[in-house]
This record gives structure tokens, sequence and C-alpha cells, in this order.
């Protein structure tokens, strides 16, 4: 990185930090720390929509819709969050590979699982087998946000529900009484009136959510805590320019501090959201403010 | 929820389409990164070690373009089974337990003992708690005498597990486990143990064709002593 950093054991501390935590190795770790924003950015919008879907669908009418609903709610609520990201990625990406082996491959005889292999045809194969590195990565990436979004929407679908039915009974019985149909009842009073009430719980999921980035290393996404543990492993001075000890406790250390903070203006922000979101609500929040006002 | 999944896996077709035909075959290698010096990552964050150089080689002498790929050393094989990658290159010792889950090329470095390394020179490993690296052959010789063990999921942690007092001693690989004598009062002890049968490139069963080139290469390496020069340089084992 920088010019005086060739020969790092004659520097003094401060530059030979300097040179250290410019390694490539820890530009790696940087990346991460965005990889992981990134992730966070995407799932959050994606499970909010499967929340809602699934929220939806439990409450249908149509009863087999309801129970496609309740049972995605309550299988994917039980299962550990590790099995299932053991289990599903794998079993996603098999069943991606075996769409695509059926349509490009019809006349393939051998079968698919040969013992312990799962063989398709290479054309099947996802991504290809001869394709750079960044694809697999982004492959791999695309994969944990499905995965995130399909086990943290379900916990969404299931606030959103409970959500959905602490709405006021007498707004629904208004929204009614001006002649309004089930679909914009729903659209008009529910919907901008069940968020203050949803709120507390897609708060918690958040911060959870934060704090579940480090499965991504499951899936073969390089995030911030394995850097950090690789980083922090004791490096012997033959195979590293910067030897040291075992220095793992100052890099949790320092994951510690980011996700503090990052939790913490997460919780700021929360807090402003369900200020306003409270406004003119006939809740305890929202009564508050009106007193406060008048 | 359907259209969705419908939808992205629309997309990811044709972008796998639009990819087809590009170039040759491709083979990727696992790896662990974090078991100096057989692979770990340097400080450009690249793979390194005696296995990249191996690695990089063979594919040269087989006519491949590899690819290298990192993956936690628990879910190694099983990310293999399921096609992430072609090719395990980890210091991985040829058992007859993983033998019935993949197949394995011949050894590239021959048996060699492991050894244990402690704070007390004068251990009598039978009745300490040993440290080891989870589903590794150390630790599976461990558990079939019947001491007792605690296991970890990288090789950093044993050894950290022995300076903070949690184990008496780890045991490993002599390669992985010399440079850290000296350090804090660690001491290599005296006993050794003669377990495994070589390390081998582990690969499917169902890859046959990948295999015969691979074993040809590391034959040729083996024949124009290229290969002991680099078991040399990175001082993982003994030569043939």
């Amino acid at each position: 990185m920088f010019d005086f950093c060739t020969d790092p054991d004659t520097l003094g501390t401060f530059q030979w930090f300097a040179c250290y935590l410019t390694t490539g190795k820890h530009m790696g770790m940087y990346w991460s720390v965005l990889t992981v924003l990134v992730l966070l950015a995407i799932t959050a919008p994606a499970a909010l929509l499967f929340g809602f879907f699934g929220a939806r669908a439990a409450r249908s009418r149509i009863l087999p819709l309801s129970w496609l609903g309740k049972g995605y709610i309550a299988i994917t609520r039980g299962v550990p969050d590790i099995a299932f990201f053991m289990f599903f990625v794998i079993a996603l990406d098999q069943m991606f590979e075996y769409a695509r082996h059926k349509i490009k491959c019809p006349d393939w005889t051998e079968p698919v699982r040969q013992g312990n292999d799962f063989i398709v045809c290479t054309q099947a194969k996802l991504p290809l087998g001869n394709s750079p590195q960044w694809v697999h990565e982004t492959y791999g990436f695309f994969l944990a946000v499905l995965t995130f979004a399909i086990v943290f929407g379900a916990f969404t679908a299931n606030v959103l529900y409970g959500a959905m039915r602490a709405v006021p009974r007498a707004q629904m019985e208004t929204a009614e009484a001006y002649g309004m149909s089930r679909r914009q009842a729903f659209w008009r009073v529910l919907v901008p009136q069940m968020w203050v009430y949803a709120i507390p719980g897609l708060g918690n999921l958040w911060m959870i959510l934060i704090k579940a980035t480090p499965l991504l290393f499951l899936l073969g996404v390089e995030d911030i805590v394995y850097w950090a543990k690789d980083l922090g492993e004791t490096k012997h001075a033959r195979f590293t320019d910067y030897p040291h000890g075992d220095w793992r406790i100052w890099y949790f250390l320092a994951l510690l501090v980011f996700y503090l903070a990052f939790t913490w203006v997460s919780e700021k922000f929360i807090a402003r959201l369900t200020r306003r979101l409270s406004h003119g609500q006939a809740t305890l929040g929202g009564d508050a403010q009106r007193k406060a006002t008048a | 929820m359907k259209k969705l999944i419908l939808t992205t896996a629309a997309l990811a077709l044709s972008a796998g389409m639009a990819l087809a035909g590009s170039h040759g075959q491709t083979v990727r290698l696992g790896t662990e990164g974090a078991y100096a010096p057989w692979n770990f990552i340097n400080d450009k964050g690249e793979v390194d070690g005696f296995e990249r150089e191996l690695g990089d080689e063979l594919c040269k002498r087989a006519e491949l373009t590899c690819e290298w790929v990192t993956n936690e050393w628990d879910s190694i094989i099983p990310n293999l089974v399921s096609g992430n990658y072609d090719v395990i290159i980890a210091g991985m010792s040829i058992t007859d337990e993983r033998e019935e889950v993949i197949d394995f090329t011949q050894a590239y470095t021959p048996p060699d003992p492991s050894i244990y390394i402690s704070l007390d020179e004068g251990l009598d490993v039978e009745k300490a708690v040993i440290a080891a690296q989870s589903t590794t052959i150390q630790a599976a010789f461990i558990a079939e005498k019947g001491w007792q063990l605690i296991e970890f999921a990288t090789a950093e942690e044993t050894v950290a597990a022995v300076r903070n007092g949690e184990a008496d001693a780890v045991l490993a690989d002599e390669a992985y486990l010399k440079p850290f004598e000296g350090q804090d009062g660690l001491v290599v002890l005296e006993r050794t143990e003669m377990i495994g049968g070589g390390v081998g490139l582990g690969l499917r069963e169902s890859d046959t064709e990948l295999k015969e080139k691979l074993n040809a290469a590391i034959q040729s390496m083996k024949d124009d002593g290229s290969l002991n020069e680099l078991i040399v340089k990175w001082e993982v084992a003994s030569t043939w």
C-alpha cells in the first residue's frame, strides 16, 4: 500500500501498523464489511416482501392458501437456522441444477444421484464449471440472500400477521360502513395502520438479522467474522511479512464495536420510526403525542 | 413468492446460457486456507503454501485451468460431493472412512508421524486432555484410544486451548505444529503417533477421468523429483 512497506521488519510501530492494516488480506476484510451491508440492504426488503405475502396468505379466506401461509410460517420458524442453512442452500442449488439438467440434457440416461454424488450434465451446472470466480461468488451471495429472505420472511410473516389482527376492528367496520370493498379496506385502512403494531417485532428481527450474518460463511461467502478469525490467527515469520501471535481477541473486539455501533444506530432509527408511526394512532404512544401537543 | 422464485430461476438460467461455451474445462480446487505450511491465506489475501504450488503445477501438467476456493474444514467433503468444487487439496490424509464417501488420488506426501505440542515436557498423553481439530485423523485416533479429547473447528483453536490451559497437549501434523515450538514455552513431546496413509487429493467418486489425469500428473512430479523439491521447500513432510 505505502512505499515504505517493502521491509516491514525495520519499521516503527506506527508505520508497521499502517502497513499491516492495509495488506491485501485486510482489504478483503474491509470488503467483507461492504458485503455484509449489501446483503442486509437486499435481504431486509426481500424478507419483508416474503413476510407480507406470507401473512396475507395465512389470513386468506381460501383454505389451501391459508394452509400454505401458515405451514410456511410454522415450518420455517420451527427449524434451527443453522440446519436450515445447511439443508436449504444445498437443496435450492440442486433444485436449480436439476431443473436446468432436465431442460438442457433431455437425453442424459445416467441417474442424477450416484451414491453420494449429485451429478448433472456439465451444461446444467450452476454456475458453469468454467465461469470465473466472481460468478461463483455472486451466485453464492444470491443463494444466501434468498435463504435469509425465506427464513426471516417467516418470522416477518408472523409479526405482520399479528399486526394485521391488532388494528382495531372499529377501523375496519368504519371502512366497510363507507362502502369500501375488502381489498380497498385492506390497502387503505389496515396496511397503513398495522405498521405501528409491527415495528417492535420487525425491529427485533432486524437486530437478529444483523447478527445472523456470520452464517454466511456456511454458504461460502467470506464475511467479517471469517476474516477476523483468519487474520487474528497466529502468523509465523516464514509465511508472512507481518508475524504476530494469537490476536483473535483484538479482531473480535473490533467486531464487537462494529456490531454494537451498528445496532445502536439501528435502535435510534427504529425509535424515530415508532414515534412517526404512532402519530394520530389509537395507541398509548399516539395518545401521549396528542396530549403533548394539546 | 412463487413468482419471485420463478423469475430468479429464469434469470439464473439465462445468465448461465450467456456464459456457456466461453472456454475449456475449469477445475475448482477447494482448500481450507488455515493450515500453514500446507495451505494458508497470504498477506495479499491469496491462497498460498505447499499445496498452492503443488496444485498449480499439477494443473499445468494435466493441462487444466484451475481456480482456488476456500471452504471451512468441517464442510469440505459435503461441499465437494454436492459439486461446489471439484478437488479437495487441503492436507487431507487418505483414510478408509473418507474413502467410503469420496475418492483419493495417489498420495503426494508419504505417511508421516503426528506430533504432540504441550507446555509440559514430561506429559503423559494417555492421562492428559488432548486437543485436535475435528474430523481429522488425529481426532479419530485419540477417540479410538479412548483418551480425553477436545475437538475444535480450526487448528489454531487447538493450540490456543493448550496456551490457556483448557487442554494439556495438541496432536497434529508435524509441519503445522513445528513453528509453534518455543512460543510461550510450548515444547514438542518425544512421543509421536504413526497415523494416516499419506495425503492425497480428494475427488468425487464419479470423477474417474479427472482422477486419472491428476494421478498421472502426481506420478510425473514424483518421477522427476520436483515433488520432493516442493516438500523440502515447504518442510511439510518427509520425501519420497
